[in-house]
């Protein structure tokens, strides 16, 4: 049974959805929370996500070529989070906050043009061609490889997988803690209810909506450094490519609901990876040119027939 | 110790951009006291909080609490100087939890919080029970309450109260009445503004009515509810 | 003479190209301005003319669908019916989205386009792409095209070879911009004529106040699926022109949302969004300074180059490329702050619920 059914499935699809679903449910995080306290969709996001992969290699490189220490990603990813919590919060200061009280399309286009100036940096400083971030093939675990081998249900997961899977869910308790208890954490949660009335609670709303780029920036980093490591590889659209997917998990989950970003995320990624399964005989369900177009497809059931999302978030 | 002004009100020409409302407000709130202002819709008796409170454009006039001018204090300013305030309508975090709403309103607060929510659960037993029930799941008498502790939670001067039954059953109405008495006992001077003119002018020690931003009249409570022409405009109309 | 020749051939592109944008800026006017839609999926509709017009007007391929060899005007007229339709569809849909929400959903119609554009290889030969597609007036030289009516009505096919064997090569270029002025021109008059029209005060009406539109009985969702259908059947139109104008259209690179989206909304809000003239300004100023800084960045390169002789300035040209792209970021960024209403705002009289507005754009 395993061999024909449960292998493939496993190990092709289903793993692989899974680990593409943590990468957006970090991406949706940010941008769930961007989109409830501080009442933009920003399209930045998947750049930030994208240059903070980008930092994080040159951090490796930098290590390694200087001072001969090589750094596993994550490690790397440290410096990487602190530029790109700056570069937000200095996004912030100059290209948004202009337009806080103004309409919401002006900061969105402002997003809209903070996206192309990043990636455009990104392009001038790196080049536009596929850096490699970690060479090689990612070889399975061989200690869960031979475990469930044992019990004949073999199951193949990289290391990488591991990674990011285990990082995914560390990170999802740590904004769980933020969030329940502390005080920043709930004032997040009150300006997300109502910037107004928190204002005239006496909650300092300029610490919320620092406070919201760096647990913002610091997921889109690891969400992007994440995806470095699954795709091994570095390009300048890869942000771009994610933020679709992202948004459409943000707006599944419910806006201003991160643990329904979390969630949002995890479906899309897996109904990504699960429509170009051999579900009826020999063809996939989809064309696999089409697999993008998942997400989007989801996004817009959602937007028509219940826009507050899975966990009824803000409606606006 | 003498009844000193909490609040006054002088003179206060305030609007919305350059949109007069208010067209020379006289009022005062000693600290001992319930203050109600009552009026016909559209008079500015919203407007008038929310100029104690910074949130709109104060043209001309003065405000003091205290003694100490606040005229144009940025509203989280005057939190911190201890102006409870309870708005209309959205006056809860509906996500939070009861005592994280407290905990929001005591943002402010560096010491005595855990203190003062015990307090606040003194005086609003019902909440106290559902303590880590989450705001937004509560009834409409309910969530009055809470937005009126939680509004407490700071060190309280004075309580700015805008409406505070409105669109509630008569039982809760009388219970706010009640608790709004509670609260000014503890020493907390309360300015009140009501749609429900004679449930307020029976709470408040003094009341002004505004109509059309100006003030027209001015008593005690029971004075006005006397009065003919107060009666006969507002204390007969259904609430 | 030859300089002077090709300094004008070169005015005459950048009125050429510049043109196109102003088309798509008009476009784009008439969803922004008229109707407050925020779309971002620009290079979408483009796309879809000027893929409509392709397979509408190439001679038979085996690569692709095609070899209908339609007159030109009619693939143009199919273009434009083509991209209202997608529109009108997307429109149902999504039209009463707030405007966040629409902009990523427009964005992705045109992710979804171009996957299309991409896959359906046998229909549009995939990311390779169509070329050889037909220009208005080059394509008389074309010998499918002057040995059919009505050109041949004129001549057979060896006198035409021998007429045309007789032009300058550029001959075509004069001709094919003023026919794109021409269309500008048009189309412009014609948004004058319907602003002042009975549905141009409705729309503006419904920008200016939603709500009391509403209640006064206006049908806003309609009026906005309008809007949006005929905006988009303009970029149809620019498409279908840019094609021509490239003779060779791909599905990711002819349409990079980075470049021509952005450059078009850059257009309209540095023009002066709500505003017919400012968008055709804006698309030219754009334009021109656009073209013109790679030919700045590309010679002072090209100095450097010469002067310092062991460096490389090929790697430095592409990535000046990337330079550019982020000033004109920054550049948007810039005018939405300190010009709001962009360079030339709206000049109509300000009504009294104007004021309480401001900020809005």
């Amino acid at each position: 049974m395993w061999e024909t059914f449960g292998f493939e499935f496993v190990n092709f699809y289903l793993i692989p959805g899974l680990v593409l679903g943590c990468i957006y449910a970090l991406g949706a995080i940010g941008i769930t929370l961007t989109f409830s306290i501080l009442r933009f969709a920003n399209f930045a996001h998947g750049e930030v996500m994208m240059i903070g992969a980008y930092f994080t290699w040159t951090a490796m490189i930098l290590s390694n070529d200087l001072f001969g220490v090589p750094l596993h990603p994550l490690v790397a990813a440290a410096p990487a989070v602190i530029l790109a919590i700056g570069l937000f919060i200095l996004v912030d200061r100059y290209f948004y906050k202009p337009f806080r009280s103004a309409s919401t399309i002006r900061v969105v286009m402002a997003s809209f043009g903070m996206m192309l100036i990043i990636r455009s940096f990104v392009q001038a400083v790196w080049g536009p061609n596929q850096l490699t971030f970690v060479p090689g093939i990612a070889k399975p675990n061989e200690m869960v490889k031979n475990l469930t081998a044992s019990i004949d249900m073999m199951i193949l997961v990289p290391n990488k997988h591991f990674w990011i899977i285990a990082g995914t869910l560390i990170i999802m308790l740590a904004l769980s803690w933020l969030l329940t208890k502390t005080k920043i954490g709930k004032g997040m949660r009150a300006v997300s209810d109502s910037p107004e009335l928190a204002k005239v609670s006496g909650i300092d709303v300029e610490i919320i909506v620092k406070a919201t780029w760096f647990v913002g920036g610091f997921c889109a980093v690891a969400a992007g450094v994440f995806l470095a490591m699954d795709l091994q590889m570095l390009e300048t659209t890869m942000g771009f490519r994610m933020l679709l997917p992202m948004f459409a998990a943000a707006i599944l989950g419910g806006i201003g609901r991160p643990f329904g970003a979390v969630i949002g995320g995890l479906v899309i990624g897996l109904a990504e990876e699960l429509s170009v399964y051999p579900w009826f005989g020999n063809g996939s369900l989809i064309s696999p040119g089409y697999k993008t177009g998942v997400a989007f497809t989801i996004m817009v059931i959602m937007l028509v027939i219940r826009p507050s999302g899975l966990f009824k978030g803000r409606l606006f | 110790m003498s009844d000193s002004k909490a609040l006054d009100i002088s003179n206060l020409h305030a609007g919305y951009g350059e949109t007069e409302i208010l067209k020379g407000i006289n009022l005062s709130v000693k600290s001992s006291e319930i203050v109600a202002i009552i009026g016909p819709n559209g008079a500015g008796k919203s407007t008038v909080v929310k100029s104690v409170l910074g949130l709109l454009n104060v043209i001309s006039g003065n405000i003091s609490l205290n003694g100490e001018n606040i005229v144009g204090i940025a509203p989280d300013k005057a939190i911190k100087l201890g102006i409870s305030y309870v708005p209309q309508t959205h006056n809860i975090f509906p996500n939070l939890t009861i005592t994280e709403n407290l905990e929001m309103g005591a943002w402010t607060r560096t010491t005595g919080i855990s203190e003062r929510i015990d307090e606040m659960f003194e005086l609003f037993p019902d909440l106290k029970v559902k303590r880590n029930k989450v705001a937004g799941s509560l009834s409409g008498g309910q969530r009055q309450m809470v937005a009126m502790a939680k509004a407490l939670m700071v060190d309280s001067k004075i309580m700015l109260l805008d409406e505070p039954t409105a669109g509630l059953s008569p039982k809760f109405q009388a219970e706010i009445f009640r608790t709004i008495k509670r609260i000014n006992k503890n020493g907390v001077p309360i300015l009140l503004v009501e749609q429900n003119a004679k449930q307020a002018l029976e709470t408040a020690d003094k009341g002004y009515v505004l109509v059309d931003g100006s003030n027209k009249v001015e008593g005690t409570g029971k004075d006005l509810i006397n009065d003919r022409n107060v009666a006969r405009m507002f204390l007969g109309s259904k609430d | 003479m030859d300089m002077l020749i090709g300094y004008s051939l070169y005015g005459i592109s950048l009125l050429t190209v510049g043109g196109i944008y102003a088309i798509l800026a008009l476009g784009l006017n008439i969803q922004w301005g008229y109707a407050g839609l925020f779309n971002v999926g620009i290079a979408g509709f483009a796309a879809i003319g000027a893929y409509t017009f392709a397979l509408m007007t190439t001679a038979p391929s085996g690569y692709h669908f095609g070899g209908l060899d339609l007159p030109l005007p009619l693939a143009i007229a199919c273009a434009m019916l083509l991209s209202g339709m997608v529109a009108f569809l997307i429109g149902i849909v999504c039209i009463r989205l707030r405007s966040d929400y629409l902009a990523i959903s427009t964005i992705g119609i045109a992710e979804i386009i171009k996957l299309v554009l991409k896959n359906e290889t046998e229909l549009t030969n995939g990311p390779r792409g169509i070329n050889k597609i037909p220009r208005v007036w080059e394509h008389l030289t074309e010998e499918r095209f002057y040995t059919k009516a009505p050109m041949s009505w004129f001549s057979d096919a060896q006198g035409w070879d021998y007429f045309f064997d007789k032009l300058p090569i550029w001959w075509w270029q004069p001709f094919f911009c003023l026919t794109i002025l021409l269309i500008v021109f048009i189309i412009y008059k014609l948004l004058e004529k319907a602003q002042q029209s009975p549905w141009g005060r409705m729309m503006t009406a419904i920008r200016e106040n939603e709500n009391a539109a509403h209640a006064a009985g206006k049908d806003v969702t309609r009026r906005r699926i309008e809007a949006f259908v005929i905006g988009a059947m303009v970029m149809g139109l620019a498409g279908a022109i840019l094609s021509q104008h490239l003779r060779l259209i791909d599905p990711t690179n002819t349409f990079d949302p980075s470049k021509m989206t952005f450059l078009v909304w850059v257009m309209l809000i540095a023009g002066g969004s709500g505003n017919n003239r400012g968008a055709i300004f804006g698309a030219f100023l754009v334009w021109v300074i656009w073209s013109a800084s790679e030919i700045f960045i590309n010679s002072g390169l090209h100095i450097f180059g010469e002067m310092i002789s062991n460096v490389d300035i090929s790697l430095l040209k592409t990535r000046a490329g990337y330079l550019r792209m982020m000033i004109i970021g920054l550049l948007l960024q810039y005018i939405l702050q300190k010009y709001p209403d962009g360079i030339m705002p709206e000049s109509r009289p300000v009504q009294t619920g104007e004021k309480l507005k401001k900020g809005r754009v």
